[in-house]
């Protein structure tokens, strides 16, 4: 850094053919994320639709959101599917890596199990589990009715369709929290467990007292990181319910995506990505803010 | 001391239990797809007993645009995979490595971009694509993907990591900035490369909300999309078993890539999630 200034001066020409490395990335860059950022900021300040803006509207959709009861149901919706998902993956994430953190074989299998899932698409996560859910004999009113029930039709009905889409989630997604629980385990100093064996500290202690505040930060994380993730439900209630029964299903983004391509409403649209993109903007900064504490683990 | 280990074994054996219903749903699936459709549709009972047959599968094989998804899906999967390690690294190298006018404020822009959601920017992408009419082309699955930074953010760590003396050694031999990039330092990011590729390969694989909406064109389904397209109805279908042949057959492939690459896969999701 100690260049004095001659010396960088001289170099100027050489700076800006440096910056030919960078530059075929900025293009893409600008091109799909800063440009349409900034064209969908000021689409949701107009009317617009399939074949262009018609009006300058101002915050006109904004209030509009604020007062439309579909997309406030939508945004309840979000919250609700969150609150079912993040603590559950996060805590069965937890669960799954303590007990599988060990070098003996049947844990790597179960590991293995615990993963598979997650390297499923969207679509054929919810062809499987409409094949579980559904009582035209599904998996579960098989089961249901070998054990003397009758058959439920979950997706159907307005209370449960929103839970089995949490399962459906969470089966789908259990692989990453406890991958991320089992990388922090690792990084727990092997000391620490040691001066805890010459204490004669039972297990119970060792946990709460060793392993569970070494890996403090990372269990924030996984909060965060799930909560981002899974604010963005879109493709298990479009593909296993379409939105309903009534709205139950019905989260943020199916409501961005019907208004934009089954509406046209491309300007309202826009509003309520907005609205979104500023919950997750928060998300992302506590994020940011956890993980760049590195010292605090 | 058999108290904790009481405890221990009943732990172990709940994730044993949580590991069977996490296989159930996928040995479900695979018993339907070995059943005749007319059975199905007279009895699902019948799943436990009678004939087990492959014509699913045969049918499937016969109907062929499951293989037009496929290659749909690995077309833009590795085109995606290419370029977002080249611009990456190339970009990486320039961040880490070279002085520019504006670095430092262009890697905090590249950075913010981290925090942008798909959802933030999707409808103005499909505006701008719709009047370059773009739609309906592979370069348009694949473009909005080579945007990501984490792959830019990635490198940029990682060329950061070697020492410098590799590249000042060369810049004394008068090596030009592209040799030492391409020679000396790339080779090193290899395991970068196989993180990243890897990631990126299988986000390209199961996307689902962007091809939706650009290539609406059956023709241009990749996989993803084109079996969503085929359980919209779902509840009316009469050909149960076609469906979860259908099932099985996309998940697969990726199934055992991921039994075969397993490290390599948990390494990168962990690693792109925990960035």
């Amino acid at each position: 850094m100690a260049i004095d200034a001659p010396a960088r001066a001289r170099r100027r020409p050489a700076g800006w053919a440096n910056a030919l490395f960078v530059l075929p990335y900025l293009i893409v860059f600008v091109a799909m994320i800063v440009v349409p950022l900034a064209m969908g900021m000021w689409l949701s300040t107009t009317k617009s639709d399939l074949f262009g803006v018609e009006a300058q509207v101002g915050f006109a959709n904004f209030t509009r959101l604020a007062r439309d009861p579909i997309f406030l149901e939508t945004v309840w919706n979000t919250f609700y599917f969150v609150l079912l998902t993040v603590p559950a993956l996060t805590l069965i994430g937890l669960g799954l890596a303590l007990v599988l953190n060990r070098p003996a074989r049947w844990a790597s299998v179960l590991r293995t199990i615990f993963f598979v899932s997650t390297v499923l698409s969207v679509t054929v996560v919810t062809l499987v589990w409409q094949l579980v859910f559904t009582p035209d004999g599904g998996l579960i009113a098989v089961a249901a009715e070998a054990l003397g029930g009758s058959p439920v039709a979950f997706l159907n009905d307005q209370d449960l369709a929103m839970p089995a889409i949490a399962v459906t989630t969470i089966w789908w997604c259990i692989g990453l929290p406890m991958v991320l629980f089992l990388a922090a385990l690792q990084q727990v100093p092997r000391d620490l467990y040691e001066a805890a064996r010459l204490d004669n500290a039972s297990r119970w202690k060792t946990l709460t007292r060793i392993t569970l505040p070494s890996i403090r930060r990372t269990f924030l994380l996984v909060v965060i990181i799930e909560i981002i993730l899974q604010f963005q439900l879109f493709g298990q209630p479009q593909l296993m319910t379409r939105g309903g029964p009534n709205n139950a299903t019905r989260p943020i983004v199916l409501f961005i995506y019907e208004t934009g391509w089954r509406q046209w409403e491309l300007g309202y649209a826009a509003a309520a990505a907005q609205v979104l993109f500023a919950m997750i903007l928060i998300a992302a900064m506590a994020q940011y803010f956890v993980a760049s504490r590195k010292d605090d683990r | 001391m058999t108290r904790p280990a009481l405890s221990g074994r009943v732990a172990v054996a709940l994730v044993v239990v949580g590991a069977v219903l996490m296989l159930v749903p996928l040995l479900w699936v695979l018993a339907l797809s070995l059943k005749s459709n007319a059975e199905l549709m007279a009895d699902t009972h019948s799943v436990f007993n009678g004939r087990y047959t492959l014509q699913n599968y045969a049918d499937l094989v016969g109907d062929g645009q499951v293989f037009r998804w496929i290659a749909n899906s690995l077309i833009v999967s590795l085109g995606m995979t290419a370029g977002v390690l080249i611009l990456s690294s190339l970009a990486g190298y320039g961040f880490a490595r070279l002085e520019f006018p504006g670095r430092r404020l262009l890697f905090v822009i590249v950075l913010f971009g981290l925090a942008v959601p798909e959802q933030a920017v999707i409808i103005a992408r499909h505006q701008l694509f719709s009047w370059a009419e773009l739609h309906n082309t592979h370069g348009a699955l694949i473009l909005p993907g080579l945007s990501a930074p984490f792959g830019v953010f990635l490198m940029t760590q990682y060329f950061r990591a070697i020492p410098k003396e590799i590249d000042e050694a060369a810049l004394l031999d008068n090596a030009s900035r592209f040799t030492i990039f391409w020679k000396l330092l790339l080779p090193l990011t290899i395991p970068a490369q196989a993180t990243l590729g890897i990631f990126t390969f299988l986000s390209a694989w199961n996307d689902y909300w962007w091809p939706l909406i650009s290539a609406t064109n059956k023709e241009m389904f990749t996989l993803t999309v084109g079996i969503a397209s085929t359980q919209m109805n779902f509840a009316q279908t009469e050909g149960l078993g076609f469906l979860m042949a259908q099932a099985v057959f996309a998940g697969l492939p990726i199934l055992i890539v991921y039994l075969l690459f397993q490290k390599y896969i948990v390494q990168a999701v962990a690693g792109a999630a925990g960035r």
